[in-house]
Parts: C-alpha cells; sequence; structure tokens
C-alpha cells in the first residue's frame, strides 16, 4: 500500500530562530507588523509501508527531527495500491 | 605507533590536512572513506568539511552512517574519538555527545580566529595544556551554536574567551551556551569542538596552539 505522509517538524518553543529573526525583520521593513516569524521545515514523502504510522513516526524520530531541538506532526493519506 | 583513521564521508574538506596534524604530533594516521571498516585503528578522527552538503541539519546524515556504530563500540572501548567542527556536529547528531548545534546566532557563515579558554585539561586531548589557558585558534562554520537541554552529562572543554580568558558575551562568536566552543563525554575520550586544530598546527599557519591536542590524542592511544 502507497501513502503520503506530509511531516511539519518544529523549533521547540523558545529556542531562537535566527532565520525566522532575519525573515521577520525584514518584512517589518517593508512595513509589515511583524511580532514573530518561525521557519518549520516541511517534508513530503510518498511511500511503500503495512504500517505507515509506525513507519513516519519512526523516520521523525531517526532522522527528520533532532528531539533535542525539536518537534513534529504529520499526516497520512493514502494513495492506493 | 598509534594509527588513527580520519573518516571521510562525501563533502569532508578538512581530511588531508588533520592528517598532516596527526603526522605532526607523532601519530600514524590514514584516510578512510566512510564505508570502509575501522579494525586495526587506536583512534578516530571525524574531520570538518559540509559532509553531504549539510543537508537537513549540519551532520544529520552522516551520523546515521553504519561506520558511526564502529566509532561507538571504539568509544565505548575507551579510544579516542575526536569529531572536529562537521565532526562535532556528528558526534551530536548521532548522541556520542549530548546536544545540538544549532545554526550561529546571526545567521551567517563565520571565518576568523579566535580565542579559547581551557577549562579542562583532564581529557584524552588536552594534558598538554594548563587550566585557564588562553588559546588561539580558526572557525569555519554555519552552525557553531550550541544547545543543550541539561548540562548534567557535559564536561565543557573548551569556551571563547577574550585575550584575557574572560568569558564574556562579546567573545562569543555564535550564541552558544555559556561561550562552549568543545565539549568532551564523561570518560574524557570522547571530544567535539567547533574551532579548527588542525589549521592551527604550525607557526606559519599563524597558531601551533591546536597542535597539542593531537599529540594529547597520540599519547593517550599509546596507554
Amino acid at each position: 500500500m502507497k501513502w503520503k505522509a506530509k511531516v511539519v517538524i518544529r523549533l521547540k518553543e523558545g529556542l531562537n530562530d535566527p532565520e525566522g529573526r532575519v525573515i521577520g525583520k525584514a518584512l517589518k521593513n517593508l512595513g509589515y507588523k511583524v511580532e514573530e516569524l518561525k521557519v518549520p521545515k516541511y517534508f513530503e514523502l510518498i511511500f511503500e509501508s503495512e504500517t505507515p504510522e509506525k513507519d513516519v513516526e519512526e523516520m521523525c524520530k531517526r532522522l527528520l527531527a533532532n528531539p533535542v531541538i525539536h518537534t513534529y506532526e504529520y499526516q497520512i493519506e493514502p494513495l492506493g495500491e | 605507533m598509534p594509527k588513527f583513521a580520519v573518516i571521510v564521508f562525501p563533502g569532508t574538506n578538512c581530511d588531508f590536512e588533520t592528517l598532516e596534524a596527526i603526522k605532526k604530533a607523532g601519530g600514524k594516521a590514514e584516510r578512510v572513506w566512510y564505508k570502509q571498516s575501522l579494525k586495526d585503528f587506536d583512534g578516530v578522527v571525524l574531520p570538518g568539511g559540509f559532509s553531504y552538503a549539510d543537508y537537513l541539519r549540519a551532520g544529520a546524515i552522516s551520523a546515521r552512517a553504519e561506520v558511526m556504530e564502529e566509532i561507538k563500540a571504539l568509544a565505548n572501548e575507551g579510544k579516542p574519538v575526536l569529531g572536529i567542527c562537521n565532526g562535532f556536529q556528528i558526534l551530536t547528531e548521532s548522541a556520542l555527545l549530548p546536544g545540538a548545534l544549532r545554526p550561529n546566532k546571526i545567521p551567517s557563515f563565520l571565518c576568523k580566529w579566535v580565542y579559547l579558554k581551557v577549562s579542562d585539561t583532564q581529557t584524552a586531548f588536552t594534558q598538554f595544556y594548563k587550566e585557564g589557558e588562553v588559546i588561539r585558534m580558526p572557525i569555519a562554520h554555519a552552525e557553531g551554536n550550541y544547545y543543550s537541554e541539561s548540562l548534567d552529562s557535559i564536561r565543557i572543554t573548551f569556551q571563547y574567551s577574550d585575550e584575557k580568558g574572560e568569558i564574556t558575551e562579546d567573545a562569543n562568536p555564535n550564541g552558544s551556551l555559556l561561550n562552549i566552543a568543545g565539549i568532551s563525554n564523561e570518560k574524557g575520550n570522547v571530544l567535539g569542538m567547533m574551532p579548527h586544530p588542525e589549521r592551527a598546527s604550525d607557526k606559519w599557519l599563524g597558531s601551533e596552539d591546536g597542535l597539542r591536542i593531537f599529540k594529547s590524542m597520540v599519547e593517550y592511544a599509546k596507554r
């Protein structure tokens, strides 16, 4: 069975996001009242599995996220046989 | 004479300099492609560079290579394992050392000389330094901002300081927690550091303060 997963990796709350800060500042310079901007990472993957939840959970834990600094969430949808 | 493996991943680029520094320090060294075996080596160095182009996070993909299991086994045997710059990132990503290296506080690549205070002389890499000694080495990284939720199992080895050894905010180039430039594991046989000792291992390079790291490592491996 084929699946599509959409995975979002976020920095843990309170951790400084230098890239987000710089982009937020650039928007401010364009005149927008941006208080905060964060840059999560977004992954889309298509994979075959009989245990999709377990596999995506493992992929996040083992590589996509670094548990020291990240949280993650995902959605999985079937793509058919 | 102890023999060290200098591990080469796709994108490693400080391997030859590291090799030369180890030889100058009195050790034998070989470049070892990450798919080769590590038997017959007395220690391992993970040199600097941009393995896998720093994709995902610096060091993340290399840290999941099979060779890391062998390196973990060597570290558990008490053999010296040194990670320099990208090597340090690989060591934290593989959990051989605690914490993580995040993008620099000001998001840019930093390439400059810094002063370091030696905070721990009891590791396999620092026995030839004096406690509190101030040394000079270059840094060259975009992700060297050390972070850890807990400092319990950390031995701080090097801290960014000013010329006098004061640990100040101004002397912190990348936003690292407590000005941390290098840490070791509890046993002191695994060290990760962002500055490049191999680029400070001869007077004509501008400093030879880094050479003693390799000399210490060679001496330690003779035990």
